[in-house]
């Protein structure tokens, strides 16, 4: 008897302390949120708060009738975000499928050239200096694609080790008993077979693009050509970015909620990841604990 | 006869070796070719000549780099930062994970995980406008209302160096705590539960059995990530340093590091040979702790080892 008391005791503190813990996690997104809908006149007076004295969806409304700026943005960030992820994939396990192959010659080179970019990085100024000189790519779309993040050794392993550990292969011997060609094992049967990792790097992957403000800061200056993050990154030094795009700049910045608006848009950045979680939760951290078992 | 045979047996794998190609290319391109380019690090770089024909230098840029107290700042920086975050991190992660493992409802336990990585996934700009909203001076929820409910004066946060290394240390765990936390977890899982009852019968309460059984089980994965972090030692999250600070020139001196350093450095004129000095020095030093801390690593345990 006393010592259920004692578990029961302990249970209230444990759920006591790791709700706290919870607020701590969410009261910041929830400030923000309610930052971007209290009335602009509160803001001024007295500043973000939990508890502001008068809402106005103002923020919202400039975002839906005026600025066409932040739905470009969006468009280029769902457009890199799809792009990139898919290009991704398909880069990785066309890379990760012949080195899951035991028999292949050269198979053990061919993983350390893989592995070694995980080891040592030649660093932002040499990478920058080639991207823009050689390639040209600062002002163009492929800035938010290529540099860093369309294929990376870590994912490549990941995947490797997926194949190696859940594909038997007798699968691939009765393939090729069959007359199958390894392009056409790639495609019918390791990919189809290889769905949940694909799923669970695809995942990430699609993060760090929607996520990435550091490709725009380096190589995109045009603000036609602006991502949701890039456009949040400039306002922080001038709100004007958001009006970079329209043709009377300096008149309509007047009638911009200034304190609110930054705020929304953080808000619309972040809506997406949001709306997914609560249905992708488990596989967030399935995808944590993937990468953390076999790095 | 024999070469034959082995061309006949090298044949079969040549699809395998072409679906490498696009894959390799990338590889050749992104990662290798700027490997090649830290000579530019001993270099006068001018467009005109680029990354290899640009006259050598000797170390003009190192001298360059360190003829001022910023290569000392930086360094510490990202040292002492990384140390505080590991310490911090590692311990509120494990804290969590324990607390999270005894939750006895199944739909509280995975409310808090849920809640506790949701910050991981958000973008460090969007980070930045929620810091921004708490310390704003003009309309910062700590000028306009904690402090003034404190009678305090309000501070001018972007303009003064005192906080900003708590601040960051507070946001990074804030952000990153979830991910050591899954893993404490799942480590946690793995302990076989035989050790409990028997403590349970030995009469060791809750905080006995945490102590004794617990932390001890934790301990190779814990060693583990640990080397990892280490090994990162000399590497900073350069969102971290540059948009929750707003890339605020008075907080520089707790702010700048090496990472941070090297971007504003090759985006000033002039700059590009500090910068790449930097650089280099990060890509050096760090490929020696990354070989270093994996080494140990496999001396303690080698499945845990990454190479």
């Amino acid at each position: 008897m006393v010592e259920s008391g004692k578990m029961k005791v302990y249970q209230l503190v444990v759920n006591f302390l790791l709700l706290l813990v919870t607020l701590c996690m969410v009261l910041p997104l929830v400030l923000l949120f309610l930052s971007s809908i209290t009335d602009e006149k509160v803001l001024v007076a007295n500043g973000y708060s939990f508890i502001p004295e008068k809402f106005s969806l103002a923020a919202y409304e400039y975002i839906i009738q005026q600025a066409s700026t932040i739905w470009r943005a969006y468009g280029i960030t769902i457009f890199v975000t799809l792009a990139g992820t898919a290009g991704s994939l398909f880069l990785a396990s066309l890379t990760a499928f012949p080195i899951s192959i035991p028999e292949l010659p050269g198979r053990n080179v061919i993983s350390f050239f893989v592995f070694f970019t995980m080891l040592f990085s030649g660093g932002l100024v040499p990478s920058y200096i080639m991207w823009t000189t050689i390639f040209g790519i600062r002002n163009t779309i492929y800035a938010y694609l290529l540099p860093n993040f369309l294929l990376s050794a870590f994912n490549i392993i990941l995947i490797r080790t997926f194949f190696q550990t859940n594909i038997p292969g007798e699968i691939y011997d009765a393939a090729k008993i069959d007359g199958a060609s390894y392009m056409k094992i790639y495609w019918k049967i390791v990919l189809p077979l290889g769905k949940p990792i694909l799923a669970a790097v695809g995942l990430f992957t699609a993060l760090t693009y929607w996520n990435d403000w550091t490709n725009g800061l380096y190589y995109i200056s045009d603000p036609k050509l602006l991502s949701i993050q890039t456009l949040l990154n400039r306002m922080v030094q001038d709100i004007k970015a958001l009006t970079a795009n329209s043709a009377a700049s300096s008149g309509t910045l007047l009638h911009i909620p200034q304190v609110s608006i930054r705020m929304a848009i953080a808000f619309v950045a972040i809506l997406p990841i949001l709306m997914i979680y609560p249905f992708l939760q488990k596989y967030f951290a399935s995808g944590i604990m993937l990468g953390a078992v076999k790095g | 006869m024999k070469q034959k045979h082995t061309w006949n047996r090298l044949r079969q794998f040549i699809p395998l070796y072409l679906m490498i190609i696009p894959g390799a290319v990338y590889l050749i391109i992104n990662n290798y070719i700027p490997m090649t380019g830290i000579v530019v690090a001993f270099k006068q770089f001018n467009v005109q000549d680029g990354l290899y024909m640009s006259p050598w230098n000797g170390l003009d840029n190192f001298q360059y780099l360190f003829a001022t107290n910023d290569a000392f700042i930086i360094i510490r920086n990202t040292l002492l930062y990384n140390i505080a975050f590991i310490l911090v991190n590692n311990i509120v992660g494990i804290a969590l994970a324990v607390m999270i493992s005894d939750v006895n409802r199944k739909a509280l336990k995975k409310l808090y995980q849920s809640a506790i990585l949701l910050p991981f996934l958000i973008s460090i700009v969007v980070v930045s406008y929620i810091v921004f909203a708490l310390f704003s001076h003009a309309n910062g929820m700590m000028n306009n209302s904690a402090l003034p409910f404190f009678g305090k004066e309000p501070l001018q946060w972007y303009n003064d160096t005192t906080w900003w290394p708590l601040i960051l240390i507070v946001t990074n765990c804030w952000k990153g705590v979830g991910y050591g936390t899954l893993i404490f977890i799942a480590g946690i899982a793995g302990i076989d539960k035989t050790y409990y009852e028997a403590a349970e019968l030995d009469g060791a309460g809750k905080w006995k059995q945490i102590v004794n059984i617990t932390l001890p089980c934790l301990v190779p994965s814990l060693i583990t990530l640990l080397l990892m972090n280490i090994g990162r030692i000399f590497y900073s999250d350069f969102g971290l340093f540059y948009q929750v600070p707003q890339d605020s020139g008075s907080l520089y001196a707790v702010t700048n590091t090496i990472d941070t350093y090297v971007y504003r450095a090759l985006m000033v004129a002039g700059g590009i040979g500090r910068s790449s000095a930097a650089g280099i020095l990060q890509s050096f030093v760090g490929f020696a702790l990354v070989l270093l801390s994996n080494l140990a690593v496999r001396n303690i345990n080698r499945e845990n080892a990454i190479f």
